[in-house]
């Protein structure tokens, strides 16, 4: 109880200066390869709260929840599937979430972050890359990493195959956090 | 007398309009089952087929342009009246342009439907237009249009050929074997 009590409090206060980034400005994009063919998606809908000073990336926290319902995968018949079972299932698995658990200084504007992304059911490891980047009444995080789809069980089934539909997902973001 | 009227097409040329029939009818045939099927590896496959295909009857037909342009076609026979040669290339000028222009349509559709073509999964080429759906689904009626055409005047071409070989006995038909 009191482990719980001084957990929620510590919690509390990572998040204490937490600022929800503009939705409208932002993005997390995708591109996966269809016979490869290059194919941009979007997550429209998702929260992010972040608290981020460059001049001290260890005490920095971002968190991300996506809305997986509202992907656009690039086409109709794409989206539709996305919805199912050997996609993201999203009728048992609505949201992806990303926090981080510790962001580094990678040199010159960019940083590492090492965090744990939860996607359809499983939690693993997962490492970011992003640039900071001061804009006027904020500023920018941006980055972009690959993605092993298999390894979240992002296309099951026949879909497994990826010869047609590749591994690996190239993940987009772009966030403006205002001040 | 008869230097400037082959009794042939070039080799190069049967090998085009060959390969180029070929396509067509693959292209064709694969859109016609596809277009039902419902999502699935299957169709991704044969939607890359398709586009593949017609990517290459659109480098093919512009290869079979320039050397339509550069070497003499045979005569039409002496036998055939001005109207039947009128029909005749009327239909090859318009299975011409639809060679090129029902490619492009396709290849346009799939930029619009925000789909690059990688021919044969290796060369990339250059989407045509934005990303718009509204744009893709109207284009994609044309393409359709246009691919129907080809089949209805490709067939009166194919019987037509027909008639030459089995009711008018010419050479017409062996000139492209």
């Amino acid at each position: 109880m009191r482990t719980l009590f001084i957990a929620s409090l510590l919690a509390g206060a990572s998040f204490a200066h937490a600022t929800p980034v503009d939705a409208a400005k932002s993005s997390v994009k995708f591109v996966y390869t269809q016979m490869n063919v290059p194919v941009e998606g979007q997550f429209k809908k998702f929260n992010a709260d972040v608290v981020f000073d460059p001049a001290k990336p260890e005490s920095g926290k971002v968190s991300i929840s996506i809305d997986l319902a509202a992907a656009d995968a690039g086409s109709g018949d794409a989206n539709q599937a996305m919805q199912l079972k050997d996609w993201f299932d999203t009728a048992h698995f609505p949201k992806a979430s990303y926090a981080t658990t510790l962001v580094k200084a990678a040199g010159a504007g960019r940083f590492q972050a090492a965090g744990q992304l939860s996607l359809k059911g499983r939690t693993g490891a997962l490492n970011v890359p992003f640039t900071a980047r001061p804009d006027g009444n904020g500023q920018w995080l941006e980055g972009s990493f690959p993605l092993s789809r298999l390894a979240w069980k992002v296309g099951e089934g026949d879909w497994a195959d990826t010869g047609t539909v590749a591994d690996t997902v190239q993940v987009k973001f772009k966030l403006f956090v205002p001040k | 007398m008869t230097s400037t009227s082959p009794v042939k097409y070039t080799l190069i040329a049967r090998l085009l309009h060959w390969l180029v029939a070929l396509g067509i009818v693959a292209a064709f045939g694969i859109a016609l089952y596809e277009d039902d099927l419902k999502f699935s590896l299957l169709k991704i496959k044969l939607i890359n087929y398709h586009k593949w295909i017609g990517l290459t009857v659109l480098i093919l037909a512009a290869v079979r342009l320039v050397w339509r342009l550069t070497h003499a076609a045979p005569k039409p026979p002496a036998h055939m009246k001005p109207w039947e040669k009128t029909v005749a290339s009327v239909t090859h000028g318009l299975l011409y342009l639809l060679m090129f222009c029902v490619p492009i349509g396709g290849w346009l559709y799939s930029s619009a439907k925000g789909f690059p073509i990688v021919l044969f999964g290796v060369i990339p080429f250059p989407s045509l237009i934005d990303k718009n759906e509204a744009i893709a689904h109207t284009i994609k009626q044309w393409h359709g249009l246009g691919a129907w055409l080809v089949i209805i005047l490709a067939s009166l071409h194919a019987l037509a050929a027909l008639k030459h070989r089995f009711i008018d006995r010419d050479d017409v038909l062996q000139r492209m074997l």
